[in-house]
């Protein structure tokens, strides 16, 4: 155990090995044994010339080191006081305990010894002990310059104390000290649906202490200011918004100067939505190039993604672009009419017709509305951006203009604009599921949102809210790049029927998530509320099949 | 046998005395203990003479001697160098040396037939070691140490030298000097054994921090229990009155 340093026999054995290697006659040296000069048993010479064990007996390196020493532990969190206020949060045994462990200890450490060695011995978790076992070095004066090397066991008594923030939680844990209310001014709820999954997909509300439905949007409610400015960044980086912020004085410490705000965040999304039809105001129109000015919303991430079903021109307008000179839509997705396709020709115009990469094909279709269907012979003409997409005999949605009430200034306001009858949005799978209704392979994460307090709540408002999630569940499966954000579940309870088999062996395309998408749930055993929100958020803790 | 003893609570007993076949030289202390120890010891059959070299007291590591002969430093003042040749017998050779590297006894290990020497000796100081002592004088080093004299003490029947000896130069060394020797230590692990102790054919010092251990070390290798010039007549004599009674 006592290493030796101090002047061993002057040639270094990888100087000699060197010499040989060099062809040079190097004597060999055998060390002789001497006696330990206090108990006189034979051992290799060192600096005090004395046997481990005497040398042991004489001296005592860790003399003066600390034995015990008490750690401050906040149960709630789990987390250890760091002297003077910095809590480290820390699991039973880590290597992040280890690491605290001796930063405490560390000014009585490196003052007297080298520290070579440390691990946790065990100890029960309810004797509120840490028993941390070092080995020390220290170079021996009275020795003669040995330097010995010795086990020392450090007892930490561990004292249970909540630290500010959950003694704070404890008090009232609905304290918030920052609000960020999120508002879209439409009917539906489709773009919280989408939203409530990047958030979980990202974890950007999981330091929220509450979440509340409001009136058309929600609330998020945190306990300091930056967590909410996280969640407004996060939330202008995926949908085009303005916002806000202010704070009200809560109080105020003239003495020490010390001012206590809550920050509310006023967050509004632009009220236009995928699929939503759109007449340009004729500023923005002429701002984008002459696009439209009936347009389709075909896309909403920080910016708008606009189409010009007649074109195919698309253009992007960003949220500060869009807040300059706001609009809304004309029509929006709740009122797609679905028509049958009954003949679709391609346009062979060359300057219109897309290139072969675009996802679009300027044609010519004629289409009928579904309603329509045995009362009367209304077939409209219509010039669609789906011709790649569709076939006669296809259903398809679109808005309506020729039978649409618009109360539009854009619209009434342009002079010489006609109205197409019809604007064909997206081919529709209605009438495929309506033949085979089946359960999903998939399910979805949602978010621990209170419902709203001031709401009236009825058998409509739910089974509006079901539709309105059914849709959403559809959107998904049928727009790729919309799954992209999103985090799917395979659901457990799927057992794959047989009508599905052979409505797939049909060969009709209901669009389906490739089950390889999908994710293992992360479930764990205690899984209560909390748990599971921060297995959500991780995205990638979750295993991938 | 062995004696422990001090100087002025310096363990360092080979620094303030030299202790010869034929003479003991003591340093001038403050109290009289060092000397009288010697006093004690060896005044029936040696002269114990008190004096300084170069007006200093560590006169073990100025100047180098055996029975035949005494070499001093040049610094060894006129009035020292006479106050010695009136001191010891007439048999042996006092001699003053012009030699550069003045710790003499540092330098140089002798018994009364071989001489270990620091490798920068001049030649004519290898010379006179030769002339005065008698000897054989080899150049050597002890364990990588140029100063033999500190690190090694040999007499006539055996020696102790430094602890990191190796055991081919332990071999090297005893083939030379003809007496067996043993790596070894005093003064609780001191490792300047000439320091240390002081040593003759029959007896020997050491300073009082050395261990029961260490002190049967140097009994058995200087063989010490049995070297005494009166040990024969004493182990006879033993023998006698054991039958006598």
């Amino acid at each position: 155990m006592a290493g030796a340093g101090g002047p061993w026999p002057s040639t270094s054995p990888s100087s000699s090995s060197e010499l040989a290697a060099s062809g040079m006659f190097v004597p060999s040296r055998t060390a002789a044994t001497v006696l330990c000069c206090i108990c006189g048993v034979a051992m290799a010479p060192n600096p005090a010339n004395t046997c481990v064990r005497c040398l042991r007996a004489r001296v005592d390196i860790t003399e003066g080191l600390p034995r015990h020493a008490v750690a401050v532990y906040c149960p709630e969190c789990s987390s250890y006081l760091h002297p003077p206020r910095t809590w480290v949060r820390a699991a039973p045994e880590s290597k992040e305990l280890l690491a605290f462990c001796l930063r405490r200890l560390r000014g009585p450490l490196s003052r007297r010894v080298r520290l070579v060695h440390a691990e946790f011995l065990f100890t029960e978790p309810h004797s509120k002990r840490l028993l941390l076992r070092l080995r020390v070095q220290r170079e021996v004066d009275a020795a003669g310059g040995a330097i010995l090397e010795q086990p020392h066991v450090v007892e930490f008594v561990v004292h249970d104390r909540l630290c500010e923030g959950c003694s704070r939680a404890q008090a009232n844990p609905d304290q918030w000290t920052a609000a960020v209310q999120l508002r879209q001014h439409v009917a539906h709820r489709r773009t919280f649906l989408y939203l409530e999954q990047l958030l979980l997909r990202h974890g950007a509300a999981a330091r929220a202490l509450r979440i509340a439905a409001a009136e058309r949007g929600l609330d998020f409610f945190f306990a300091s200011r930056s967590h909410a400015a996280r969640l407004v960044d996060f939330v202008s980086g995926v949908a085009p918004v303005r916002s806000r912020s202010d704070k009200q004085l809560v109080s105020h410490d003239p003495k020490s100067s010390l001012y206590n705000y809550k920050h509310t965040f006023s967050v509004e999304i632009a009220p236009v939505c995928r699929e939503d039809l759109v007449c340009l105001p004729p500023k923005a129109a002429h701002a984008l190039g002459n696009l439209g000015p009936l347009v389709l919303c075909v896309r909403v991430t920080a910016s708008l993604a606009l189409l010009d079903p007649l074109t195919l021109r698309v253009a992007f307008l960003d949220a500060a672009q869009y807040w300059r000179a706001p609009f809304r839509a004309l029509l929006t997705s709740r009122q797609l009419v679905e028509y049958v396709v009954l003949d679709v020709e391609p346009d062979d115009d060359p300057d219109l017709a897309a290139d072969a990469g675009s996802r679009y094909q300027l044609a010519h279709a004629q289409v009928a509305r579904v309603s329509d269907f045995g009362r009367n012979d209304n077939i409209f003409t219509v010039r669609t951006h789906l011709g790649r997409l569709l076939s006669p005999g296809d259903y398809a949605l679109g808005y309506d203009l020729y039978a649409a009430n618009t109360n539009d200034l854009d619209v009434d306001g342009r002079k010489g604009l006609v109205l197409p009858d019809a604007i064909l949005v997206k081919k529709s799978y209605e009438e495929q599921r309506r033949r085979g209704k089946q359960q999903r392979p998939w399910k979805l994460k949602s978010l621990a949102v209170d419902a709203d307090a001031g709401a009236k709540s009825g058998r409509g408002d739910e089974e509006k809210r079901s539709d309105e999630y059914e849709e959403f569940l559809r959107d998904l499966e049928e727009n790729p790049e919309m799954r992209f954000n999103v985090s799917l579940y395979r659901n457990k309870d799927y057992q794959p029927s047989e009508m599905a088999a052979s409505s797939a062996a049909d060969g009709d395309d209901i669009p389906s998530v490739p089950l390889d998408e999908l994710l293992a749930d992360l479930e764990l055993s205690d899984d209560d509320n909390e748990e599971e929100e921060s297995g959500d958020d991780g995205g990638g803790g979750s295993m991938e099949e | 046998m062995a004696t422990r003893l001090q100087f002025e609570n310096s363990c360092e007993v080979g620094v303030f005395s030299k202790l010869t076949n034929a003479y003991c030289l003591v340093a001038i202390g403050g109290s009289e203990s060092f000397y009288s120890t010697f006093e004690a010891e060896l005044a029936d059959v040696i002269p114990v003479v008190k004096t300084s070299i170069g007006g200093t007291r560590i006169i073990g590591r100025l100047c180098a001697g055996n029975k035949k002969g005494l070499l001093l430093p040049h610094t060894t003042t006129d009035q020292e160098l006479h106050h010695l040749r009136n001191c010891l017998p007439d048999e042996v050779v006092v001699q003053r040396i012009d030699e550069k590297l003045s710790a003499l006894g540092n330098c140089i290990a002798c018994n009364d037939h071989v001489a270990l020497t620091h490798p920068d000796l001049d030649r004519e100081t290898e010379e006179l070691i030769s002339d005065v002592l008698g000897v054989e004088v080899f150049r050597q080093t002890i364990a990588g140490n140029i100063l033999v004299g500190s690190y090694c003490m040999i007499s006539n029947r055996g020696g102790l030298v430094h602890p990191h000896t190796s055991i081919e130069d332990l071999d090297e060394l005893s083939t030379l000097l003809q007496v067996p020797l043993v790596a070894g230590t005093v003064n609780r692990g001191s490792e300047v054994v000439a320091a240390g102790m002081a040593v003759n054919d029959w007896t020997a010092f050491c300073g009082s921090d050395t261990t029961a251990t260490e002190l049967s070390v140097v009994e058995s290798v200087f063989k010490l229990r049995e070297g005494q010039p009166t040990a024969i007549v004493d182990e006879m004599r033993k023998s006698l009155i054991d039958s006598y009674v």
